[in-house]
């Protein structure tokens, strides 16, 4: 028998550490001598830094020094952009501002002390001399030609681009309708719930640095900040101790991460910055930012035949890593879960006087498949079909797959009908719409929305990815049989603590206790790309699978030698490598460290018996590769083996969302009544884990569709910046879920998984703003703009 | 001016002498080195920073040190006894109560407390007693069935 992890409902690893209050978050690590930042950062959307006065800081009891944009002039290299779209406008982004400030929360000097109470006090003694410069903030008003931020690119657009394939002129010439629609997609807030955080130390004598970052991609920091202040690249080690969470917003390198390095190097000391709520809410990225036309053309029948979007993206300011690159995500998934032939995306990004935009849980699908799923309501509505219909009319058939859309990709495997039929079975559909007429026969104002989605997961293949888009995992049994596995993929929530040692103690026939996965550690891992676009457990676990499994292939030629035996009479099962006539009396279960903790002899290892065996554990294996006595030929000792996975294609995981609202007549409050969950995400490794990256990607939806919204007003003022004012949805504003699968495996990888982080984030939104608008169609609503606040709601019952 | 204050942490006394301004979170994580309590908006918001004040909830970034003059302070860190965790915590890590961990501890410590008023709520009384406390990870099903776990393992 063999264990059987995989599929498990496994209680994490990683967890005794948190619910103890015992893990190690960035301001956990508390260095001796310490240095603490605190930062000035713009009051204002635009203006011309004429001067800085510090001279008064600088007399604050435990004020070690004062850094503005000059002093870092020529030492500190740009704030990275990665993305590399033809003809792209990037401006040149420091650390810290340097003649004028384009955002607020810019920053502009930062204070180093003692203790963060004397760095807070002095940046209030902190003059700026600012010149206030005219402000633009409305991306349309940007792109017309309003007060030009970057004045040497002679406008506001930072590039233009159309994407898609097939006759998009010849579809809507063709159809017999169309429908189109403006639509809204407001700036959100990450609001990873541990705010970013930076410690740096220098070792003078070693000429070394270690970076302490709350990041999603140690490695690629540490490229990035190693060019960034000049330090070699093996001489910077960047560690990400526990992570509060990311949603993409530590899916970044920001100038604070090589400032902070670079202070350290300048003072000889630990340098650490803890980010304030307020500054998370103005400089670090904001998701979305979008304004766009969707217009689709279809025939009478409800056959989709073309699909245009044309979009403004607000990008803000500056470009972070992956700014630019975002809207163009939209665009690759705007054939959602269907056939349609000609496809469209006309991008104009667009500088505001606004913090960047960047990735956010979805990162440009959400958009896409929001815009999709929003319109295919309007053609079901022009039409006066149900929704499902005109959904399950443009569904590619299970058979179809590999299915190529017009926006260039090919959809790895599909079975959308069963996941929609499902999720109706689960609901109870028809019995729904029922239940709909009659309350609206009472008065009451019930809808019901469907959301059959689509997204990209597993990014991806190296080719389109601007850093490489494999993983690495290394996997290493040590001299006592305890497993050590090492991933480039760098978890900070998702579990994969737990989910990389299933795959591992599944194929070693080893107890999970005895596997210890490490990431986020530069100096101990190999490099990797990190945690972000779902990829982990597809990519990164890819890696662990292969590497586990090369590995075995030494472990059986050891064992192989060891036995006296042919490699190929010789089996593993159980944990156990056994003669094969032995196999079935070799003994199973799983197998034990060969030196139990507690136990371990004083001098010596133990050499492993194998005189008169049959059957020896993997863990023997390893002690006998350790100890190097008695290894076949041209074997090199030790037992470990790396492996670098490059996916052939991105995964495609699909699934269907149910929501039913009821909107109150007097307060326009929305309620949830159902919510049912049809997810796809392949093979599934832990249905705990599963279920809980839905349940938190859903609330994020829900926040988007009813609640949140980063708000500036006309002088590019932040009026969300505090948790007063951004609303971040409470346990009380979510309904029961109620989900389920459906299961069709990846072709891409050979675990079948396809990544399931962001599916709440892409599916759920329009569920539940198509559910509004449904509770709503009594008043001839056909579309509402997000976040549907029930002052907006009451304003359209009460004919305001 | 430096003030004096005695108090006692997860059942230990601690004379120290602190500034009247520094807040009670930074008390215990940066004198103390208690840093299971979190800092995650400093606007008593997020909850991450939640600890126990004489059997009150209290959100800690919101107190100041020397108003804890007197008092016992319970922070996660005490909330196991004798190795063996708190009904809550054993909720948590039984129903996937948690993802990234960050708000986790106050969490935790805001149901403990809803617990001890409240010893078996419903699916309302948990959201409303949680209401003081941001998750962004789990989406909130997984902590209410946690601290339904936890209430029933309590009563039984």
């Amino acid at each position: 028998m063999t264990n059987n992890y995989v599929g498990q409902r496994v209680k994490r690893t990683e967890d005794p550490r948190l619910i103890k209050g015992l893990a190690h978050y960035v301001d956990d690590i508390t260095l001796p001598g310490t240095l603490h930042v605190s930062f000035v950062r713009s009051i204002y959307a635009h203006a011309k830094i004429n001067g800085i006065e510090t001279e008064a800081a600088q007399t604050v009891p435990g004020v070690v020094a004062v850094y503005t944009g000059q002093d870092i002039a020529g030492k500190i290299g740009p704030v990275p952009c990665a993305s590399a779209l033809p003809e792209l406008k990037v401006p040149d982004h420091r650390a810290l501002a340097q003649d004028k400030v384009y955002f607020v929360g810019h920053p502009i000097a930062a204070v180093v002390a003692t203790d963060r109470y004397a760095a807070r006090d002095a940046i209030d003694l902190i003059m700026v001399d600012y010149e206030e410069l005219p402000v633009v903030t409305d991306v349309e008003q940007a792109a017309a030609g309003g007060p030009v931020i970057h004045e040497a690119f002679g406008s506001n657009i930072a590039y233009k681009m159309t994407s898609g394939e097939g006759d998009i002129d010849a579809a809507f010439a063709a159809a017999d309708r169309t429908v189109k629609q403006r639509m809204l997609h407001r700036r959100l807030a990450p609001i990873a719930m541990e705010p970013r955080g930076v410690l740096a130390r220098y070792f003078p004598g070693e000429e070394e640095l270690t970076l302490w970052s709350s990041t999603q991609i140690p490695h690629l920091m540490r490229t990035q900040v190693a060019l960034m202040i000049g330090i070699p690249e093996n001489k910077l080690r960047v560690i990400t101790p526990e992570v509060g969470g990311g949603f993409g917003s530590k899916l970044n390198v920001y100038g604070e991460e090589a400032l902070i390095s670079w202070i350290s190097m300048q003072l000889g000391k630990p340098v650490k910055w803890i980010e304030t709520r307020r500054e998370n809410i103005q400089a670090t990225i904001h998701g979305r930012g979008q304004v766009g036309d969707i217009e689709v053309a279809f025939k009478n029948d409800g056959t989709l035949l073309g699909l245009r979007y044309s979009v403004f993206a607000d990008l803000g300011a500056y470009h972070q890593l992956l700014t630019p690159a975002i809207p163009t995500l939209t665009g690759l998934m705007l054939s959602g879960a269907y056939k349609i032939p000609a496809i469209q995306m006309n991008i104009t990004g667009c500088f505001t006087n606004k913090m960047a935009t960047d990735a956010y849980r979805g990162a440009g699908r959400p958009e896409a498949t929001y815009v999709v799923e929003r319109a295919l309501d309007l053609v079901a509505a022009e039409l006066k079909v149900d929704p499902t219909e005109v959904r399950r009319k443009n569904f590619p058939a299970s058979n179809e797959f590999p299915f190529h859309t017009a926006t260039g990709l090919d959809y790895d495997s599909g079975d959308y009908e069963t996941a929609l039929n499902k999720a109706q079975e689960i609901a109870g559909y028809a019995k729904l719409r029922e239940e709909q007429k009659k309350a609206r026969d009472e008065g009451r104002l019930v809808g019901i929305g469907v959301s059959t989605y689509v997204e990209i997961c597993a990014l991806g293949p190296s080719q389109a990815m601007p850093a490489g888009g494999w993983e690495s995992a290394t996997v290493r049994i040590e001299p006592t049989g305890k497993v050590t596995v090492l991933t480039g993929a760098s978890p900070h929530g998702q579990g994969q603590e737990t989910s990389f040692a299933q795959i591992v103690a599944d194929e070693l026939g080893v107890g999970i206790n005895d596997v210890t996965v490490i990431h986020g550690d530069t100096g101990v891992v190999q490099y990797g790309i990190g945690t972000f676009g779902s990829r982990a457990t597809a990519v990164g676990g890819t890696a662990v699978l292969v590497a586990v499994q090369k590995l075995k292939e030494k472990a059986h030629k050891i064992a192989s030698h060891m036995l006296q035996s042919d490699a190929t009479r010789v089996s593993f099962e159980g944990g156990k490598y056994a003669l094969q006539k032995a196999a079935a009396a070799a003994v199973t279960g799983t197998s034990d460290p060969v030196v139990p903790v507690g136990e371990a002899p004083a001098g010596a290892l133990p050499e492993p018996q194998t005189e008169g065996k049959t059957s020896l554990s993997i863990q023997d294996i390893a002690l006998a590769a350790h100890l190097a006595k008695e290894l076949p030929p041209d074997t090199e000792p030790g037992l470990s083996a790396t492996y670098f996975f490059e996916p052939k294609n991105f995964t495609f995981p699909f699934g269907t969302h149910i929501a039913v609202v009821e909107v109150d007549r007097e307060t326009g409050d929305i309620k949830f009544l159902r919510y049912v969950a049809v997810d796809d995400c392949g093979r599934v490794i832990n249905p705990m884990l599963v279920d809980g990256q839905v349940h938190g990607g859903i609330v994020q939806s829900i926040g988007q569709a009813l609640y949140e919204e980063v708000v500036y007003d006309e002088q590019g003022q932040l009026l969300t910046g505090t948790l007063m004012d951004y609303a971040v949805p409470r346990a009380k504003h979510i309904p029961q879920f109620e989900l389920d699968r459906t299961e069709t495996p990846s072709p891409v990888n050979p675990l079948g998984v396809k990544g399931v982080g962001e599916a709440g984030t892409i599916g759920a939104t329009p569920a539940i703003v198509n559910a509004v608008v449904d509770a709503l169609a009594p008043f001839g609503v056909k579309h509402l703009d997000m976040p549907i606040k029930p002052e907006n709601v009451w304003r359209i019952i009460n004919g305001h | 001016m430096k003030k004096a204050i005695n108090l006692s942490v997860n059942g230990v006394s601690h004379s120290d002498e602190v500034e009247p301004r520094m807040l009670l979170v930074h008390y215990l994580r940066d004198v103390l080195g208690l840093t299971g309590s979190h800092v995650g908006c400093e606007t008593s918001l997020c909850g991450a920073c939640t600890v126990l004040l004489d059997g009150q909830a209290v959100k800690s970034c919101t107190v100041f040190a020397v108003q804890a003059d007197g008092a016992a302070i319970t922070t996660i860190e005490g909330l196991a006894h004798n190795g063996e965790l708190h009904p809550v915590q054993e909720g948590f890590w039984e129903k996937h109560g948690l993802q990234c961990g960050y708000c986790t501890p106050g969490m935790i410590v805001a149901a403990a407390q809803l617990l001890d008023r409240n010893a078996s709520p419903s699916r309302e009384e948990i959201c409303h007693g949680l209401e003081g406390n941001l998750c962004r990870c789990t989406g909130y099903q997984h902590i209410i069935e946690a601290v339904e776990y936890a209430a029933k393992k309590a009563g039984a």
